[in-house]
């Protein structure tokens, strides 16, 4: 079953920058060390820790690593970003898909945001904000130079676009 | 304002100061203890009045307050939204009102919008009539007096005025409930703070007595309703107090305005290009005593102002007149149009997401019935709760519907809470298109349109997804022009090619 059969719109048409993989590889592995570190630190520190603790941290453990491992290059062929002449397109989302619009003339800010991995991998997420606190459209994951030339086309066909977007 | 805010603060202060007189038994430190405090707070009240002030200019209203951290906020007008004055009881002894003012953007400083608080009640309508109205009002001198009613309804048309039938709608509303247990919370602070214990009240002997001697399930009863008496008694009060002197008139720019209030009058006041539509809200109490409440969707207005009510819960009929008048269009063509029903899949996964989550919790309420000892009743309670989730998913899908008429998308959903709402086509600034595991194999998605009014959004769920791209490409034709695939034009039969339409008689009514 595939993506152009659940909905008759076709998919937004570019894909985000393979490095995203990584860059949503290393955040599973964050997430393995905030879940999985203090249970290891608790089962070897306390002298009569449970044994059931090693359990749950190796699970908690396999879990993370097996969602690093397989979950990635999934989201990579999902996630799909387009600026058409009219509007902001995405599609995201693993279990839930999620497909999101925002027509140009409505956005009101352009944000681009660099987390410290994504600065590291020289990534960067671009967010389109409308009036609308359920409206913002986010592209996760586009290399570095991509976000800014994006934001800044966004940006001046925004200030072209005349009203307050409302 | 010089005055207000420090007695504002006294009121507020008011239990700790009592208890610090009275408890002292003349104990002089306590005694200064208070007169510090209120010097303080005259003092603080005077740096706030000094160190504040506003302007407004051509394009922006300024608010700069502060004395340590210095404040500087301004709203462009052109992003105005709301308007709307709040006068307390304290207010309105020194003649003042809050003139709140909203912007329209999701930015925090935009949404909160600036606080003046407080200028007079004639300076504050004159503020509103003229940062509501383009052209600025000739002046103050158009403002008589402190009752601004009369310049303010001279060119206005009444949409509803307060009916006291309506009181009987009160008591099913929640915010009431809540509200009659934050004033028995207050009553009670009060008793013990005042050190009057409920055990040496002359008749607590005898109660305690009666109790004793009584049947458990007696006294649960008992209690039961005497709480249930204390609610609706609250729900009454709170009623009046939120509802008095309540009229709703619409001026001949479209702006409306909302005034009510016993001890606090609030005015509220939406201009017309604020405005995106209108809502019927009708929570499980309110839909079950054939009730129903007004809104009105506005950009800027948020959850402020009560979100929007127009109108008292009424009964449905007046509700849903109201909202079509707001909307602009005659009731059997908004709210209260013929839906389209959503496809038979939907009914099955509207049962189910009623029916696992009670199954779950059935489950586990069983499993500690079992196990732990005394809670056996846990197990039934949760049962009942399964056999009630049927019929609440049924339900679900029954209320499930849409339609686009010629100006407005209108939707429908909820059990519980039921709300149908319509709003604007020129009001619907993005689209959310999502679809679960499930929906995929069902073939529905749940369209949500995005607005910058009301709650951001509002859905339309489980529809087919060919329906529901359809209906988005109605309502906004020029972007999904290049987004849907030729061979899938019109998969909806008739929608596409109507969605454009703009008469009424080529109102996209299906089936």
């Amino acid at each position: 079953m595939t993506v152009a059969v659940a909905l008759p719109l076709r998919p937004p048409a570019h894909r985000v920058d393979p490095r995203a993989v990584q860059w949503w590889r290393l955040q599973g592995l964050a997430a393995l060390v905030v879940l999985a570190g203090p249970q290891l630190v608790v089962w070897s520190v306390l002298a009569m820790s449970p044994s059931w603790l090693l359990v749950t941290t190796i699970v908690t453990a396999a879990l993370a690593v097996a969602y690093a491992l397989v979950v990635p290059p999934i989201r990579y062929r999902i996630h799909r970003w387009e600026v058409t002449d009219e509007a902001v397109y995405t599609l995201s989302g693993l279990l839930v898909r999620e497909w999101r619009i925002a027509p140009i003339s409505r956005v009101q800010t352009v944000d681009t945001e660099h987390g410290p991995l994504q600065q590291w991998l020289k990534l960067a997420s671009v967010t389109v904000t409308t009036a609308s606190a359920r409206g913002p459209v986010t592209i996760h994951g586009l290399a570095a130079p991509d976000a800014a030339e994006l934001a800044r086309v966004l940006t001046e066909t925004t200030q072209a676009t005349p009203g307050d977007a409302t | 304002m010089l005055v207000v805010a420090p007695l504002q603060h006294v009121v507020r202060l008011l239990p700790v100061l009592v208890i610090l007189l009275f408890t002292g038994r003349g104990d002089p430190v306590r005694l200064w203890i208070t007169l510090g405090i209120t010097v303080v707070l005259i003092v603080l009240g005077v740096i706030r009045w000094k160190t504040t002030r506003y302007r407004i200019t051509g394009d922006r209203v300024e608010l700069h307050s502060g004395w340590v951290r210095r404040q500087r906020r301004s709203v462009p007008r052109d992003r105005l939204r709301t308007v709307d004055v709040t006068s307390t009881l304290l207010h309105r002894v020194f003649g003042l009102g809050v003139l709140h003012v909203r912007g329209a953007s999701s930015a925090a400083a935009d949404h909160h919008g600036l606080k003046l608080d407080a200028v007079s009640a004639a300076e504050a309508a004159r503020l509103r009539t003229e940062l509501l109205h383009a052209a600025p009002s000739p002046g103050p001198a158009e403002v008589v007096s402190g009752d601004s009613r009369d310049s303010d309804y001279r060119h206005s048309q009444v949409l509803s005025t307060l009916r006291w039938p309506w009181i009987r709608f009160a008591p099913l509303t929640v915010s009431a409930l809540a509200g009659t247990g934050v004033l028995v919370a207050a009553v009670w602070n009060v008793v013990s703070e005042l050190g009057l214990r409920p055990r040496d009240l002359p008749f607590a002997a005898d109660v305690e007595e009666r109790i004793r001697g009584a049947a458990i399930w007696l006294t649960v009863g008992v209690l039961a309703l005497v709480l249930l008496v204390v609610a609706i008694v609250g729900s009454l009060l709170m009623f009046t107090e939120r509802w008095w002197g309540y009229r709703l008139t619409r001026d001949d720019d479209g702006t409306l305005r909302v005034h009510r209030g016993l001890l606090t009058r609030r005015s509220l006041s939406v201009a017309g290009n604020r405005q995106r539509g209108a809502a019927v809200s009708e929570p499980l109490l309110l839909r079950a005593g054939r009730g129903a409440q007004a809104r009105v969707l506005a950009t800027g207005l948020g959850r402020g102002g009560q979100g929007g009510a127009l109108q008292p819960p009424a009964t449905r009929r007046e509700a849903h007149l109201l909202a079509a008048a707001v909307a602009g269009e005659p009731v059997e063509r908004s709210t209260l149009a013929p839906l389209r029903r959503h496809p038979r899949r939907a009914l099955w996964r509207r049962l189910t997401r009623a029916v696992a989550p009670a199954a779950a919790l059935c489950a586990a309420g069983w499993a500690v019935a079992t196990t732990v000892p005394g809670w056996y009743w846990l197990g039934p309670l949760t049962t009942v709760l399964l056999v009630l989730a049927v019929p609440v998913g049924f339900d679900r899908y029954r209320n499930l519907g849409h339609l686009l008429t010629a100006r407005h998308l209108v939707t429908r959903w909820g059990s519980l809470h039921r709300r149908t709402v319509v709003l604007e086509r020129d009001g619907v600034i993005g689209w959310r298109i999502r679809q679960s595991i499930v929906q995929r194999r069902a073939g529905l998605v749940t369209v949500e349109a995005v607005t910058a009014a009301g709650e951001g959004g509002y859905p339309v769920t489980d529809v087919t997804a060919a329906d529901g791209v359809a209906l988005a490409a109605a309502v906004t034709p020029s972007v999904f022009d290049s987004l849907t695939p030729l061979g899938a034009e019109e998969p909806a039969g008739d929608l596409t090619a109507q969605g454009a339409g703009r008469g009424p008689q080529e109102r996209l009514d299906h089936r």
